[in-house]
Order: C-alpha cells, then structure tokens, then sequence
C-alpha cells in the first residue's frame, strides 16, 4: 500500500477501473468521450469548463489532465487562470449567498 | 539570444550522444517498446518509401533566430551553407527525374546568397511547387531581405511560415523577445502582395508547433482558432495551419531534458501511436539533402546525421531513383514524434 493518498501515476491508470465493474466503466466512458467531443461547445470550451471543475472540486488528477489538455487544445494561460477565476467565483458567491440566510435568522432572532 | 547546442559544445551537438540518449533509459529497460517493435506489432515489417515526390533541400543551418525547440539547432553561429556547385546538382537531378516539389528549409533559407538563384533554376528545370520555410522575421532582418515578398510573388513559391501561436507571449518564449511583432509585420507584407488572400493563387501556410512539452491537437480547430485571431486583430489572411510535433531531438530533445519532461513527453509519444499516419509519413514520399549534398529519408534523420540506407546513392552526385526506392528508411525511436495522434509531417497531419 502507497503511502499517499494521490500517486501521479494513477491517473494513466484510469481505465482500469473497469477491472472491478466492466459494464458501467464502459457506459461511462463512452459517456465521457462523447460529453468532450466537439459538439455545440467547441472541444477547447469544454476543456477549460473541465479544469474550472477541476478546480472546484479540487481533483489532482483532473487538474493534471485538464491543464495539458486546455494547452494542447491552444488555450492561453489567461483563459485558463480565468476559468479557475470562475469556479472560484462560484465556490465563494456559494458560501456568500447564505449569508442571506443567516441574516434572515439573525433577523427572526433579534429584536 | 542563446546559442547554438554546437556553440556551446553541449553533449546533444553530438548525434552520437543524441542517439545513444533516445535509445537508453526507457527503451533499453523495456518499459517502452522500440520504434521497429511497435512498428512490427501493428503490421509494418520495415518501413518502405513510395514514389519520391518531394526533395526538401537544406541550404544550411544559419538562422538570424535560436529557437529554443528548433531540431537543426540553427542560429546566427552556424555556418554550414550549401554552394552553388551542390545546388547546380539538386536542380539536375530535378530536372532529370521529374521531381515536383522543391521544399527549402534551413535554418533560414533565405540566408543563404544562392537561395535566389536556387528557386529560380529550379523553376526552369520544371519543380511545378517551390516551397520556402521561412521564419518570417528574416524579411525584417536586413534590407536585402525586404523585398522577399516580392521575389517570393514573382516566382509564385509557396510560402510555409512558423507561428507557434497567435499571441506574442507564447510566440515569444519559443522563437525570442520580440518575434511575434515582427511575424506580424512580416505576414502583413506577404498578405499586401497578395499572399493567403481570397482568389489568389499565392500559397501562405502557417506553421503550429506547440511551445513545449505538448502534443498538438485538432489541426481543424487550431486552424479555425488562428484564423479568427489573426483576422480580427491584425487583419491576417493565411491558407492553411499545419500542426507539427515537436521531434524528441537536438534543442527539443535539450529542452525536454531540462524542463524533466523527457520521460513523460516519450510516453506520451508511445501512447499517442496511430498505425494510420504510417502510410502517410513524410519520408515515404521526400528525399532530405543536407548543404553537402548528403541523402537523407527526413530532415530529422539529418540532423541526427542517419544517411539514407543505400551506400550506392548517399550524395547528390550519385543520386540513383532506381536504388532509392528500393532502400529501406532509417528509423529510430525520434519516428514516434511523426506517428503520435494525427501523424505529423512538414504538410501537418498525415491521417
């Protein structure tokens, strides 16, 4: 047994989640294949929403994989620190947005 | 700006260092499968040329840039040059065989005093497409170079300019500070004579390499994306985008080894192999020469100094089709870079 959670290695290993559960790997992964094509989003759109999502739910492996795709598919670093920029903004305007619930609360609460 | 790996007198000037590199490590241990074996697997016994259509002659390896991926390890230092008494035999064997496209390449071409007299001898002798690599900022460089254009026009060659991206950062990182501008410049004065314009038939093709440790992706999409970049902020017209794989050698393979992405960029390599580009590989239908008139089965080959594999017809002056094309090509574990994905040649994709 490794003694990290995460091995970088890992990723390229991937596929081999099927090992365990054949058919539903294999659902997925066309699934998966099919959701990056080139579609009404163009193949580059979809691979930095994927490392924005990568971001927000903090994934090693996804961060690895999306940043060398974003590249190879001719993103700009400033496109790609902007994605990151939008999950951030999502992530903290989540937590804020409760704020409002809290402060009807707090109202209810107070005199 | 950086020198030469020759300058230097670094360890990868030497093909015999670059060679025993790209065969140890992960090729000698087993991890990775040899060019030939992953060949032979997919059903390719030896790779065999077809019918010699493309001689790409390098006039020599002076260049007025050093770039930092570039495979010839060109720059201001070097000077190897072809003489007009090599070029006076490329244009007869052109003339002799029949040969249909002359593709120039260097370091810059235009650097050399004969370029001009080598296009235009050769277009007598009956090339139907002249091709010029050529780097862009060279037509800046110098006076003497700014009417390349215009001579490029004249002569109706088809034009074939590097562009890793469409923005000076990433440009600049690859090629030097300063050369995206100059590109820029460069391609307004082709696109002003006529050049990649709509209904003209002057040829400007852009070439993608990718600046670093990265395979290039969709040639389509990359070239939609260029197209509208360049269209919208520098009012740029080009023909077509052709994505090249960077090559694991010389400066690349130097750079690979620094950034330690040697090991990762090879796998990537072997993973990414596509039988389908093997029919279409560059060196099944090109004959490389070098300045001193060597034979080679690519300009990749040549830099790595693997002259073609028939003994009788190694120089211009003895060039023999007959021999040729019954050699087999020379292949090593760098013929990945050509295999991965799309395939990869000096006309882009392969599949």
């Amino acid at each position: 047994m490794q003694k990290t959670y995460y091995d970088p290695a890992d990723l390229k290993k991937f596929g081999q989640i099927s090992e365990f559960e054949p058919k539903l790997a294999e659902k997925f992964f066309d699934w998966y294949g099919d959701t990056f094509e080139e579609g009404a989003l163009t193949a580059k759109e979809k691979a930095l929403i994927a490392l924005a999502v990568s971001h927000a739910v903090a994934c090693p492996y996804c961060i690895d994989a999306y940043t060398s795709n974003s590249l190879k598919k001719g993103a700009t670093e400033a496109q790609m620190m902007e994605a990151v920029h939008v999950a951030a903004a999502i992530q903290g305007g989540a937590t804020l947005v409760h704020g409002v619930q809290m402060m009807n609360k707090v109202k209810k609460l107070s005199m | 700006m950086i020198k030469s790996l020759k300058a230097r007198q670094h360890d990868l000037s030497s093909t015999d260092q670059q060679l025993a590199f790209l065969n140890n490590g992960m090729f000698a241990d087993g991890t990775l499968p040899r060019f030939q074996d992953k060949l032979k697997s997919s059903g390719y016994e030896q790779l065999t040329p077809a019918e010699i259509e493309i001689f790409q002659v390098n006039v020599g390896y002076m260049c007025n840039m050093t770039c930092k991926h570039c495979h010839v390890d060109a720059g201001p230092d070097r000077k190897e040059i072809m003489t007009r008494e090599t070029i006076d035999q490329c244009v007869d064997i052109i003339r002799k065989h029949h040969i249909k496209t002359l593709d120039l390449t260097g370091g810059a071409p235009e650097m050399n005093p004969d370029f001009r007299y080598f296009v235009t001898e050769a277009r007598k002798a009956g090339a139907e497409e002249i091709i010029v690599r050529s780097n862009l900022t060279i037509i800046l460089a110098n006076p003497k170079y700014h009417d390349l254009p215009d001579f490029f026009k004249e002569n109706n060659v088809r034009v074939v300019s590097s562009l890793p991206f469409y923005n000076a950062d990433k440009t600049d990182r690859q090629r030097g500070q300063g050369v995206f501008v100059k590109s820029i410049e460069a391609l307004q004065m082709l696109n002003a004579v006529g050049y990649g314009k709509e209904g003209s038939d002057l040829n400007l093709d852009l070439v993608y390499n990718p600046s670093g440790a990265f395979l290039p992706d969709d040639q389509v999409a990359l070239e939609r994306d260029f197209k509208k970049e360049l269209k919208e902020h520098y009012d740029i017209d080009f023909n077509s985008l052709f994505t090249i794989t960077n090559i694991p050698i010389s400066r690349f393979l130097e750079y690979l080894i620094n950034s330690e992405n040697y090991e990762d960029y090879m796998e990537t390599l072997v993973m990414s192999y596509n039988p389908m580009a093997v029919p279409g590989l560059m060196c099944r239908n090109t004959i490389s020469v070098d300045y001193d008139g060597y034979l080679y089965d690519c300009d990749f080959n040549q830099m790595l100094g693997l002259k073609v594999a028939a003994p009788k017809s190694q120089h211009i002056k003895d060039y023999d089709a007959d021999v040729l094309s019954k050699r087999q090509i020379v292949i090593n574990q760098h013929c990945y870079g050509c295999t991965a994905g799309a395939g990869s040649s000096c006309q882009g994709t392969t599949t």
